[in-house]
């Protein structure tokens, strides 16, 4: 810095003040870019272990004893059935929960501590779920270990989820259109059909897909009620035993074999494309229902 | 109560029969209330001895007032003297916000809408309202913004595209969006947002219309837009405005009511209650000594 020739020199920037600022701002770069770096530098080792086996006949063959044989068929249809009976398990149930407690409700300890309980179980270990539906599911109400009981011990650990994500996008829609549409004499069933509800779909859909692409991933319940991990056909219906691909992939890691380490790095890459793109369709749906939102 | 109400017994004024094509609002006001102190018109609706509360605040402290048959009663006082609330009883809308509650009777032809076997959304279905800030719904485009209240209330027009567009050349903004009836109603000025909503609760054909300060979110010309509009509106239905601006009041409406700190302080028609106005209180909220 040049010295003070001037009278605004008191005006003039000052490197000591700077400093706090560039070095907060320095760990914040960091803070940043290495989780970054890490995740790439995982799916980047993922994906050159893959490549080699990364075709269509690895999406569209069975499991197999030799490694360069085996596919990841019957796990991929079991997960997209998986996901599909858990969304339409818990969408129903959770957007339900939300509207009661949002809508109809009324402020009480029940409630209070109902909605304490629902963001502590957000917070429960999702492998407790699994031991609640092999013994519930699986066991009290016969199911077996079927996509069923997977879909209903899933949508079970996402319901907290959905349930936070739906009141918040209720909470969005203002008092005033509300009122607008009791006004026009609606009662209160069909302001929330025709005015809450359509306003606040993009909202409670992106939390449900967010929490869906978590729930592709999880491994710990699906083992505990006891799916399978070598599946020589496709689910036929939803009591039909089922893999799912976290547990294809768990399987193939724990064997001795390099070639099944190769099948698994392929796996995780079908399994993480296949989760950017339920992500990718949460952030369409987003945008594609908010140009019908118009504000 | 100490208030001036029931039966105005204004001063008989000439009234030299029909209005002159060239005479002013006002005048014309004054010339319709003069002709009602002959024959008074019935009371659509009418408010007796009406509390209402926030919580354990005391928002109005027993209002009896009248409101006639297709004239325009303006509610003027200063903020939070109640007269939003007083508006938001007749529709049963004052219910609607938690922890709120009414006592006291509210006439509707007769009947009294807070009756134990009375339907609140019955009530909202014969009388209209229209809020301070435009609230179009932004997921409905133009067209169903207009028949939201029959799709909302589960009713079928039998000519839907008629319908519209008579709510929409009743509210004059049919020639504004007649080429854009599918696109949003957001995308609108906000005085044609306002008008939107007064087709859209004309479209179900009210007998009372309420507008809660309509135009206190719009510019003067969108203002004098409005008023227009309720000078056309005052023909087939009982309007009732509540207002801040006391030259609005005195421009559209028939009869005024001056509120003050939840009570009714005078009531009476519009050019008399502007011009020899008979309570103190009403004399200096008029000549601006307080408010």
């Amino acid at each position: 810095m040049s010295a003070p020739s001037s009278r605004t020199h008191d005006l003039a920037i000052r490197r000591a003040e700077l400093a706090p600022q560039r070095v907060f701002q320095a760990i914040g770069l960091v803070a940043l870019v290495l989780p970054l770096l890490l995740l790439a530098f995982l799916f980047g080792s993922s994906l050159v272990d893959a490549w080699p086996r990364l075709d269509w006949d690895f999406l569209t063959a069975f499991p197999s004893r030799k490694p360069a044989l085996a596919g990841i068929l019957p796990a991929l249809v079991g997960t997209t059935c998986l996901m599909g009976l858990t969304a339409a398990i818990a969408i129903p149930v959770g957007l339900g929960a939300a509207l009661y407690l949002e809508e109809y409700a009324r402020p009480s300890r029940l409630t209070m501590l109902i909605e304490l309980n629902i963001s502590t179980l957000a917070g429960v270990p999702s492998i407790i779920y699994g031991l609640l539906g092999l013994e519930v599911f699986a066991r009290v109400l016969g199911m077996g270990r079927s996509l069923l009981t997977g879909a209903c011990t899933l949508a079970l650990l996402l319901l907290p989820m959905v349930i936070m994500a739906s009141r918040e996008a209720l909470r969005t829609v203002p008092q005033s259109l509300r009122e607008a549409s009791y006004a026009l004499g609606a009662d209160k069933w069909r302001t929330l059909r025709g005015v809450v509800l359509p306003m606040c779909l993009p909202g409670v859909l992106t939390g449900v897909i967010l929490s869906l692409a978590r729930a592709i991933g999880e491994t710990a319940p699906l083992i505990t009620i006891g799916a399978l991990t070598y599946v020589a056909f496709l689910p036929d219906s939803v009591h039909s035993e089922f893999t799912a691909l976290p547990i294809q992939i768990f399987n193939w890691v724990s064997r001795p074999q390099a070639g099944f380490h190769v099948n698994a790095a392929a796996g995780i890459v079908v399994l993480v494309g296949l989760m950017l793109l339920l992500n990718g369709f949460a952030i369409w749906l987003r945008a594609r229902l908010q140009r019908r939102v118009y504000w | 109560m100490d208030t001036v109400l029931a039966a105005p017994t204004p001063t008989p004024r000439p009234s030299g029969g029909l209005p002159s094509p060239t005479t002013t609002a006002g005048e014309r006001a004054a010339a319709l209330a003069a002709a009602d102190a002959v024959a008074r018109p019935t009371e659509k609706m009418s408010a007796h001895d009406l509390h209402a509360w926030f919580g354990k605040a005391e928002a109005l402290k027993g209002i009896t007032l009248p409101l006639l048959e297709r004239r325009v009663t303006a509610i003027i006082g200063p903020s939070g003297c109640g007269k939003s609330t007083f508006v938001r009883c007749l529709n049963r809308m004052h219910e609607v916000v938690p922890g709120a509650r009414v006592a006291g009777r509210v006439l509707l032809d007769g009947q009294d809408v807070y009756a134990s076997q009375v339907n609140p959304v019955r009530v909202r279905r014969r009388v209209g309202m229209v809020f301070q800030k435009p609230n179009p719904f932004p997921t409905m485009s133009i067209r169903e913004n207009t028949l939201a209240g029959l799709r909302l209330g589960g009713e079928k027009a039998p000519d839907p595209a008629g319908l519209a567009e008579k709510a929409l050349r009743q509210a004059a903004l049919w020639d504004e969006v007649k080429d854009i009836l599918g696109r949003s109603g957001s995308g609108l000025s906000g005085g044609q947002q306002q008008r939107l909503c007064i087709a859209r609760a004309l479209a179900l054909e009210p007998e009372v219309l309420l507008m809660d300060e309509p135009c206190s979110a719009l510019d003067p010309i969108a203002t004098a837009r409005i008023e227009e509009l309720i000078h056309g509106l005052r023909e087939r239905y009982t309007i009732v405005i509540v207002t801040h601006n006391m030259q609005q009041a005195a421009r559209v409406a028939d009869y005024t009511a001056f509120f003050h700190l939840g009570e009714l302080v005078e009531y009476d028609r519009t050019d008399v209650l502007f011009t020899r106005p008979s309570r103190q209180r009403t004399e200096d909220y008029i000549t601006g000594r307080f408010g």
